[in-house]
């Protein structure tokens, strides 16, 4: 029974911080009709900005709260730029060009950053401080410590802000009219290119502040993170319907929930042939099964054939 | 056949002469390679030759039926890991390679119809993700099955596989032929080489059949193409299991040259690397396919072993090390190429008409692109 509840909670913090990444592929996705390949880089970015400041502003004297936020600006600003920049030189030009040739120059991005960043940060594992106090509390004989407390939290406040922003104000609305109908909102006055670059940059804002999460959880920082959580994330994003906002919350708790239910379960139900070191794969299964069965996802009114 | 390069076009006058001098060009490319840059550089110009085969086989499914595949270096596994385990001490079985490289090429086109069957109604990106799931699956599963009952002897691979041969003769060490010593990779160059003109040469008879143009015509309407009385849904999963077919017989050759095999060899970067051969080099055309799989392999490596001098000479030092600037200029040079040639450098003419009939915008924007290349 406390297995059941530690898996739980692990479950619902991983699936948070999927379903943070996961809104930014499907906000893309349902703008543009575009898989943003580069988006798991946009997320280790900010983690690794994000421990650059704060291993910049250890060594003065501020206090370690105000660390953390300056780090999760400097994170979130570098992201956002970051975000935009990927629109303009990858997808932009791309507009009317044939299907794949995005999806290419995306994965070029991908590269070079991921590159980049080794470069710049080393192949080495990089250990994230722990700038709070940290304490484990009991749930039933499970153990929740408070970073992951706070990382639920605040991806439950920025999943309302980012409905809050997208049903119910201007920019929300011009976000929904392009998906819609790119032409037809342009007719009507939507500034198309400023509304795509706006929303990048807000996925890629939510990409920084899961990276930052993603890295106080595990307390490791790597130029390789992103790859998996990005891969994992867009899953999400299919799981609960790509292209609605509720799919990819959900579809991101689902799918953490099932991972580590699986990877907690399937060593002693298989006699362990298959143990949690495939963890991976059920995130798959999951995928494939999904699409197989209920193709526009758990929460998605499109069909699958849109291509 | 619009599309064919020159020198392979069946009924032009002098057309022999061009394919004698080609012909003679690739008999000795091995010895001019080995003279000329050394023995490693033989091994890559082997490697291409692997990777022309396998692009040519992603190009039958991302080229002429348009499902793109991202997960395709998971066929390249399952041919390479069937060599593996019925040719190495693994097992303890030797099963002779005429025998093994069949079951192999089986092996995978039975997976690439299993995974076709039922991911085949999707379209697009779904069918993207699904097939990217599927690599990685696999490569998992080869990574994790050496515990409690070792298969695949988990990341350490497979090595000590026995080389390629036919009766008594190998292809693993040096054999005399006609008063010539002809080394290992020389040998696996000949080999590979044949192998590759059967491909193309398959391939450019897939194009121009009935079962390439329903490919074709389910690329560019898929209800249309039912319409017509196509069996959508078979020709597909044709498609995908002969796609599959390549991949397997890739791999095999790849564990028999290597002589080692590991889940690291087929990771998604692999199955990523076969695409861009596609697309960059232009998909659905033979040529371009050729190209871009010369291309990106011979010139990473020419970066790996171009960059350190340079940055020594420009810099005085080493400011980045070869194999980060190999991976950065090759990301740089996927978005260039795209962006500068979205329909890839060598495009097939029957999509760049395609293209231009029916994208009145984009043609506006590429004009310049497409007036050049005319």
């Amino acid at each position: 029974m406390e297995i059941l509840l530690q898996q739980i909670i692990n479950g619902l913090v991983q699936g948070s911080v999927y379903a943070l990444v996961a809104l930014g592929y499907t906000m893309v996705y349902g703008i543009l009709g575009l898989i943003n390949f580069a988006h798991g880089e946009v997320v280790m970015v900010g983690a690794m900005v994000a421990l650059a400041v704060i291993k910049v502003l250890l060594a003065t004297a501020l206090s370690p709260v105000l660390v953390l936020l300056l780090s999760l600006l400097a994170a979130v600003g570098v992201c956002m730029a970051l975000g935009y920049g990927i629109e303009r030189v990858a997808y932009r030009p791309l507009r009317h060009a044939p299907r794949l040739a995005p999806l290419i120059t995306a994965i070029g991005v991908s590269i070079v950053l991921q590159t980049l960043a080794m470069i710049i940060w080393g192949r080495e594992y990089h250990a994230f401080p722990q700038l709070l106090p940290n304490a484990s509390h009991s749930i039933g004989g499970a153990v929740i410590n408070e970073v992951q407390i706070a990382i639920v939290l605040v991806a439950v406040l920025m999943m309302a802000g980012l409905l809050l922003l997208v049903h119910r104000t201007r920019l929300g609305r011009a976000m929904r009219a392009v998906a819609e109908n790119p032409s037809a909102a342009a007719l009507m006055g939507v500034n198309i290119n400023g509304v795509i670059s706006t929303t990048f940059m807000l996925g890629s804002a939510l990409a920084a502040v899961a990276g930052l999460m993603v890295s106080a959880n595990y307390g490791i920082v790597h130029y390789y993170m992103g790859f998996m959580l990005g891969l994992k994330a867009f899953t999400a994003a299919v799981l609960g319907g790509i292209g609605n906002l509720r799919g990819a919350m959900l579809g991101g708790v689902m799918l953490g929930l099932i991972e580590s239910l699986g990877a907690g379960y399937s060593g002693a139900l298989t006699g362990g042939m298959f143990g949690s070191n495939y963890q991976d794969v059920f995130a798959f299964i999951v995928l494939i099964a999904v699409l197989i069965f209920r193709p526009s996802g758990l929460l998605g009114e499109r069909v699958a054939e849109r291509a | 056949m619009r599309n064919v390069p020159d020198f392979l076009r069946p009924n032009k006058r002098n057309a022999w002469l061009a394919f004698v001098a080609l012909g003679l060009l690739l008999l000795v490319l091995p010895f001019a390679t080995d003279a000329l840059l050394g023995r490693g550089w033989v091994r890559i110009v082997d490697f291409a030759l692997l990777y022309i085969m396998l692009a040519l086989g992603l190009n039958i499914v991302v080229g002429y039926a348009g499902l793109l595949d991202l997960g395709y270096v998971a066929f390249f596994a399952v041919g390479a890991y069937t060599y593996a385990l019925l040719g190495s001490p693994q097992f303890g079985l030797h099963l002779p390679f005429w025998i093994v490289l069949p079951i192999g090429a089986t092996l995978a086109c039975i997976f690439g119809a299993l995974l076709g069957a039922p991911t085949l109604k999707l379209r697009g990106d779904y069918l993207a993700i699904v097939t990217l799931g599927f690599g990685e699956i696999i490569r998992i599963f080869l990574n994790n099955l050496n515990a409690p009952l070792n298969i695949t002897n988990g990341p350490q691979g497979i090595s000590q596989i026995d080389a390629i041969r036919v009766a008594e003769f190998s292809l693993g060490r040096s054999q005399e032929l006609f008063g010539i010593t002809l080394p290992s990779v020389h040998l696996h160059y000949y080999l590979f080489l044949a192998l590759t003109l059967l491909v193309i040469f398959i391939s450019l008879r897939l194009q121009d059949s009935r079962i390439g143009r329903a490919w074709m015509a389910i690329r560019e309407d898929e209800v249309a193409a039912s319409a017509m009385g196509i069996n959508t849904r078979n020709i597909k999963l044709l498609a995908f299991a002969m796609g599959a077919t390549f991949g397997g017989v890739a791999g095999g050759l790849f564990a028999g040259f290597q002589g080692f095999v590991s889940p690291e060899s087929f990771s998604l970067m692999e199955s990523i690397m076969i695409l861009c051969m596609v697309v960059l080099g232009g998909m659905g055309n033979i040529g371009g396919v050729v190209l871009g799989g010369v291309l990106l392999v011979v010139l990473p490596e020419a970066l790996r072993n171009g960059a350190g001098p340079v940055q020594q000479v420009l810099f005085g030092k080493t400011l980045i090390d070869p194999e980060s600037l190999r991976m950065l200029l090759f990301g740089v040079a996927l978005i260039v190429v795209m962006l500068w040639r979205p329909a890839g450098l060598w495009p097939s003419s029957q999509r760049q008409r395609e293209l231009e009939a029916h994208d009145g915008e984009a043609q506006q924007e590429q004009d310049t692109v497409y007036d050049a290349s005319r």
